[in-house]
């Protein structure tokens, strides 16, 4: 299909949404993501049953832990899709991308930079 | 177990944000079950915690740490050649394990990072409920293996009162009535005769209201 | 004429009387007027006073304080105490606290759940419950001595009471319930307010299948619906509490003006079926802030004038 989406996207790919945990996402943000998006499969067909549910309990511990400290929770959020929707993807993709620009840059992103300056 | 709830990260955050270098504390027993204060929960609010003050603009070390359990001399001793590194050390552990880190670390302010609920079991994933209270003087052999001292809302040792209903206690409907369950098992343990004994006026003693309580036992004291 | 107190609700019992008592709730207050106003109220037409001791958990002034004063009247109070508020120390000094004032009555309760009312994050105490109360004033007033063993310079005489729901769940032990109560002392029983007749009387007659009729005198509680609303949130919402459907329709079907006469009227009727139930030796008509009606219940239900004793 060649469906673009924008570049800044890093794909980490994971067997099951379940298998990201609450630590994996804080880490992103930690090391500088400025948004963290969950992509699984439709609820009510994963392969393992509860799996995307599981991320989707997890990605809202992420908000309200983002929300307080004041990060923002609206810098992660949980999609979901069937396997064969490439469009979707890139329109979540796009959805992302647009709202984080929006929000600017992760605060953390820049106060380690600033660290590492005055170091 | 014992069963612990997060505390809000807001109140942590209030707690310990005059320190420049903690030390966050899990316990690897009833917590970790419970899913509070286990190397986890360490993990996510040591994270939590590096962000907020990094964000702040404070410099600020969170180390993380777990041991197998707060509430013994042994493991707590793992951390007294670190612990003169920290400011303040944020416990995961119950108020057990807080305070026993507290007595043996006397000078280090030990901070409570989760609320201590009860004593209790898994109903199921993300659902825990209480099963007793310690009153010290357990009297399950009467009242069908149920207890009504930390299950009904009364604590009636005669009950149920008449605010029972289709099985479900008059505080709430998500509260299943202690007595319609103690019914219930003598029915189905045929000792359903012995609901019509009377429990006798309970010695408290044994309870908190004897004041702080201690086990004894000589036979295995050294 | 065999009695063990100087109770006048006893002596009403004892010379075979059918006993008619009602209840007065206490102020949000310290106005002594109120409880006054109300007693004056149905003083000529009941034989002893029930005061409610911080019903649903909401503050009011003490049961005791305003037991004292319809006492001072020269009338009969029932001291409701619940065991929610008071551990066993305070229980058995309001007792001699009551007896001090010759208050002969008793009525013993757990009482509501204070999440029920105005002071949620309140601890409740429980020390005793329902039954190891009406244990205590037996021990009290008949071996003369407190809990801990030591003799009590006049002992309370007190004639003792306890509730019974016979609606609550599970139904199969309401009966066995109030064989406990009978066991423990309890000497007259005053029940939940009755709208289920046949179940009523489906618990009666167990009752007197056990006999235990012939042990304690039973009271069958009254409350009159002031208007379908009540009738539908005493339905939904009051644990423990059993409306018939025909209850709420015939009040549904009374035009809205009217609902009040025709609450009477049903609660009247309920009384004159009731009277006749074997087993049922009085009333206890609880007409929750609307005791000025209670004399025309008692009027017509026929159990006026109310009969002299000693």
């Amino acid at each position: 299909m060649r469906l673009h989406y924008p570049s800044s996207v890093k794909i980490v790919r994971v067997p099951c949404t379940g298998k990201v945990d609450v630590i994996h996402i804080l880490r992103a943000f930690e090391k500088g993501a400025d948004g963290v998006y969950v992509v699984g499969c439709e609820e009510g067909s994963c392969q393992y049953t509860s799996g995307n549910f599981r991320a989707r309990k997890r990605v809202e511990q992420v908000k309200h832990l983002l929300d307080g400290i004041g990060i923002g929770g609206e810098r992660a959020q949980m999609f979901n899709l069937s396997s064969g929707e490439g469009p979707r993807f890139a329109k979540f993709a796009v959805e992302m991308d647009e709202r984080i620009r929006k929000l600017g840059p992760n605060p953390i992103k820049i106060r380690s930079a600033e660290k590492k300056t005055a170091a | 177990m014992i069963v612990a709830d997060k505390k809000p990260i807001e109140e942590i955050i209030e707690s310990v944000k005059e320190f420049k270098k903690i030390l966050i504390l899990g316990c690897n027993e009833c917590v970790t079950v419970c899913e509070a204060g286990g190397k986890k929960e360490v993990g996510i609010l040591a994270s939590a915690l590096r962000m907020f003050f990094l964000n702040q603009g404070k410099d600020v070390k969170i180390d993380e740490q777990t041991l197998e359990r707060q509430c013994d001399h042994e493991y707590l001793e793992e951390i007294r050649d670190v612990v003169d590194q920290y400011e303040a050390i944020l416990s995961l552990a119950c108020g057990v394990g807080v305070q026993f880190t507290a007595e043996k670390y006397h000078s280090t302010p030990i901070l409570p990072g989760v609320n201590t609920c009860f004593l209790g079991a898994t109903e199921q994933r993300g659902l825990w409920t209480e099963r007793c209270q310690a009153c010290g003087s357990c009297i399950l052999a009467f009242t069908g293996g149920i207890c009504p001292v930390s299950r009904c809302a009364k604590r009636l040792l005669n009950g149920p009162c008449g605010g029972s209903s289709k099985g479900k206690c008059e505080i709430s409907k998500d509260v299943d009535c202690a007595w319609q369950l103690i019914i219930d098992r003598l029915k189905a343990l045929g000792k359903l005769d012995e609901y019509e004994k009377v429990q006798p006026i309970k010695n408290w003693s044994t309870d908190r209201a004897g004041g702080p309580r201690r086990v004894v036992r000589e036979d295995v004291a050294l | 004429m065999n009695v063990k107190t100087p109770s006048k609700l006893e002596k009403i019992f004892a010379a075979g009387h059918v006993a008619v008592t009602s209840e007065c709730g206490p102020p949000r207050g310290s106005d002594p007027d109120s409880i006054v106003k109300k007693a004056e109220l149905i003083k000529n037409h009941v034989d002893a006073i029930n005061v409610t001791d911080n019903q649903t958990s909401v503050v009011r002034m003490s049961s005791l304080a305003a037991c004292i004063r319809i006492k001072l009247m020269g009338l009969e109070p029932i001291l409701q105490m619940v065991t929610r508020d008071r551990n066993r120390i305070a229980l058995q000094s309001d007792i001699l606290g009551a007896a001090s004032f010759d208050i002969h009555n008793i009525l013993c309760l757990s009482g509501d759940h204070q999440s029920f009312g105005d002071n949620k994050q309140g601890q409740n105490v429980h020390d005793l419950d329902s039954m190891q109360l009406v244990q205590t004033v037996r021990y009290m007033r008949d071996e003369g001595k407190f809990l801990g063993g030591e003799e009590i310079k006049r002992p309370p005489r007190m004639f003792v009471g306890a509730a019974a729901n016979p609606f609550a769940d599970p139904f199969e032990i309401r009966v066995p319930r109030l064989a406990k109560k009978v066991t423990c002392g309890a000497e007259f029983i005053q029940t939940q307010c009755i709208y289920n007749l046949d179940r009523f009387e489906e618990w009666m007659k167990r009752i007197r299948d056990r006999g235990l009729h012939e042990k304690v005198y039973i009271m069958a509680g009254m409350t009159p619906m002031k208007s379908v609303g009540m009738a539908r949130y005493m339905k939904n919402r009051v644990p423990g509490m059993d409306v018939p459907d025909d209850v709420v329709k015939r009040l549904e079907g009374t035009p809205k003006e009217k609902q009040a006469e025709e609450g009477i009227k049903i609660c009247v009727e309920a009384m004159e079926r009731l009277k006749s139930c074997k087993g049922v030796a009085g009333f206890h008509i609880m007409a929750i802030e609307w005791e000025e009606k209670v004399p025309e219940i008692v009027e017509k239900a026929g159990l006026f004038p109310r009969p002299a004793v000693d």
